[in-house]
């Protein structure tokens, strides 16, 4: 304890010798947690009971004190004690974190990867203590594909190369044509995507069986949803923010009111109305199949919170855009194609793929209404009789997969955002 | 009759119970450059605004070219056409090129062919000497640039008027020049110009006329000798006192 002390008063002149020092704390520290913590060997237990729980603690933060210095020559150190020791308070919540990070990830890598078993087809097989990646194996093409029969799963998979490749057009064209691909993006490709899924996934013509969308399920469902969903409710917000905005007030209530219902409304109701109320409205001879209205009924729903996002942008602009266009002799169409909607798009781009993400992974709600998406899949599968007690296997695959469509889609917001960045 | 521009009679207006301009009664006729002055609330910049309706008046009327501006004008966007601004504030787009700032309004509301919009334009951005700069974009520019910038913009239109809102209100002292230089020569091409500004040599240089103006009231209207040399109200000789 008296040592202690005299730690606390270190020459910053001999700073060799401190980090030397300083290092072997730091690696005591991290050693004596391992051993505590993870392997259970407890070699300070005659110290009193709190002194040896935060014993690594303790000499983490000496050796860390040691170790800070403002400049010390070594770039890597610098850069360290720049970022993550410049006080105390902050070694402290290093340490912390790196305690927190010892604590997780061996025992999850074990878990996943190490002792997790990946051969075999039955349950049987799944002899580690680890995951039971064998789960996820088998059952793979029912989660990508759903209820969709195997032998027509190219026509999928022609469908999704299909549309990726028509949804990179955008980067082949001269100049020339670059001003009509808003035009291509927001009307011709959702036409030509929906008589693409038409006409190849439904099938009932050229030849093709026809499938009920009935059977479409897991992640090619989970893409399709998603993806009308996405094209069709940003211009509908669009078009609601301005309409809110507009100088008539029958167009501005009606946006409101339209606005307000459907945000006032749990998305899990709207299924609902969708799937089982709405049809009972309609003409006995009427028939909308129920994947369209549930399509419908998101697109409608996240709308509403697309115009809210697009709102906050226009309103953000300040008004000497609009008297600037106006002055220039544009009306309101022009005015706002060309000078607001830019502008204002561009800077709601955070906003609007925080809506698109949160979109994306609402879809698994429509398994509530029946239609079995990635994760309806799952939980199908996990109450399979032959594959049960498997629940973590597939719930973790399922927050990858999304993790991994989620985190590309905030990629490219930042993309975006960069890309369309102007000083003003 | 035919050479007065614009013509405004007994135009009131009201924000809200407030009534930000009393009474105004001005004809502006063809080729004339007129400098409007006075503090800052009495006005002046409302008053130009009306000329192109981007505020609208309550009470009498305002005739721009022949036509009557009201609730009902359907063609309003022929007239604000005709009517180029300049704002205090620039209002440039910043997502467009200055060369692309010019070339807009041409392009989709004179549906002129993109190759002669950009000609003019780039004619235009050499008149204010900014031509070298046609492919940055705004914020890359100086506020003296910038403004240049929005005179060119303003001129790509072909207007037969020119209002400017306070040009050089919001510019480094440096730059004022460069922006004065520039409205000297739009107005010794003939233009007719309104300017509300606070630049008085300006306005012995180039106005016609010099309207002061004071709790949105019309205090005093000259010829510009007349107005520096004996204004008639005390207001006026208060305001110049200061300002000179």
């Amino acid at each position: 304890m008296i040592k202690l002390s005299k730690f606390t008063k270190v020459k910053k002149e001999n700073y060799l010798r401190n980090l030397s020092f300083g290092l072997i704390l730091i690696f005591l520290c991290i050693t004596d947690f391992i051993l505590k913590f993870s392997l259970n060997i407890n070699f300070t237990n005659f110290l009193p009971n709190i002194l040896n729980l935060f014993f690594p603690l303790i000499l983490g933060v000496i050796g860390l004190y040691l170790i800070r210095a403002e400049y010390s020559g070594i770039k890597l150190l610098d850069t360290l004690n720049k970022n993550i020791n410049t006080s105390n308070f902050n070694a402290i919540l290093t340490l912390l974190i790196i305690f927190l990070i010892i604590l997780v990830i061996p025992p999850s890598l074990d878990w996943l990867i190490i002792n997790a078993n990946f051969t075999g087809e039955t349950k049987e097989e799944c002899i580690n203590d680890g995951a039971c990646w064998t789960f996820v194996k088998v059952w793979l093409r029912r989660f990508i594909y759903g209820m969709y029969p195997d032998q027509f799963h190219w026509r999928i998979n022609t469908a999704f190369i299909v549309l990726l490749a028509l949804a990179f057009v955008g980067y082949i064209p001269g100049k020339k044509l670059k001003k009509l691909l808003p035009l291509y993006y927001v009307i011709i490709y959702p036409i030509i995507a929906f008589l693409v899924i038409y006409y190849l996934i439904s099938g009932g013509s050229f030849g093709l069986e026809w499938i009920d969308t009935g059977s479409w399920g897991g992640l090619s469902l989970t893409f399709i949803v998603a993806f009308f969903c996405l094209i069709f409710c940003f211009p509908i917000g669009v078009v609601l923010a301005l309409a809110r905005r507009s100088p008539l007030p029958t167009t501005r209530y009606i946006a409101v009111g339209f606005i307000e219902f459907w945000r006032g409304v749990p998305l899990i109701t709207v299924l609902f109305m969708a799937s089982v109320m709405f049809p009972m409205f309609l003409p006995d001879d009427l028939f909308i199949d129920k994947l369209i209205r549930v399509i419908i009924a998101i697109s409608l729903f996240e709308a509403a919170y697309v115009a809210e996002v697009v709102r906050g942008g226009l309103q953000a602009l300040p008004r000497g855009q609009y008297d600037a266009a106006k002055s220039l002799g544009m009306g309101y169409w022009k005015m706002h194609i060309f000078v607001i909607l830019p502008q204002a798009l561009k800077f709601v781009i955070p906003g609007i793929a925080n809506t698109f993400l949160a979109l994306v992974k609402d879809t698994p709600l429509i398994f509530v209404v029946g239609l079995a998406d990635f994760v309806g899949m799952i939980t199908m599968a996990k109450a399979n009789p032959q594959w049960l007690g498997f629940v973590m296997e597939g719930y973790v695959f399922a927050s990858i997969v999304f993790w991994i469509i989620c985190y590309a889609m905030s990629r490219y917001s930042y993309n975006l955002e960069e890309k369309y960045k102007t000083e003003r | 009759m035919s050479d007065k521009i614009i013509q405004i009679k007994d135009m009131n207006k009201w924000f809200g119970d407030f009534q930000v301009l009393k009474d105004i009664n001005l004809d502006v006729e063809k080729n004339k450059k007129i400098v409007v002055c006075g503090p800052s609330g009495s006005g002046k910049s409302t008053l130009i605004r009306c000329i192109n309706r981007l505020e609208e008046h309550q009470q009498g009327s305002i005739i721009v070219d022949g036509t009557e501006l009201s609730e009902n004008t359907k063609n309003i966007e022929q007239v604000r056409a005709e009517v180029g601004m300049v704002f205090q504030q620039f209002n440039l787009f910043p997502h467009l090129s200055i060369l692309d700032n010019c070339s807009l309004a041409p392009i989709w509301v004179k549906k002129m062919p993109k190759k002669d919009a950009e000609d003019l334009a780039m004619k235009h951005l050499e008149k204010v000497q900014i031509a070298d700069q046609a492919h940055k974009f705004p914020g890359q520019l100086s506020g003296g640039q910038q403004q240049r910038c929005a005179i060119a913009r303003a001129l790509c239109m072909e207007p037969k008027i020119m209002l400017f809102d306070e040009p050089t209100s919001a510019l480094d002292p440096e730059m004022i020049k460069e922006v004065l230089d520039a409205m000297v020569n739009l107005a010794k091409a003939g233009m007719t110009m309104i300017v509300v500004t606070h630049e008085m040599g300006f306005a012995k240089e180039v106005a016609d006329e010099v309207i002061f103006m004071d709790e949105g009231m019309i205090v005093e209207k000259a010829a510009t000798n007349e107005f520096f040399a004996n204004p008639k109200s005390d207001r006026t000789k208060l305001f110049l006192s200061q300002i000179l």
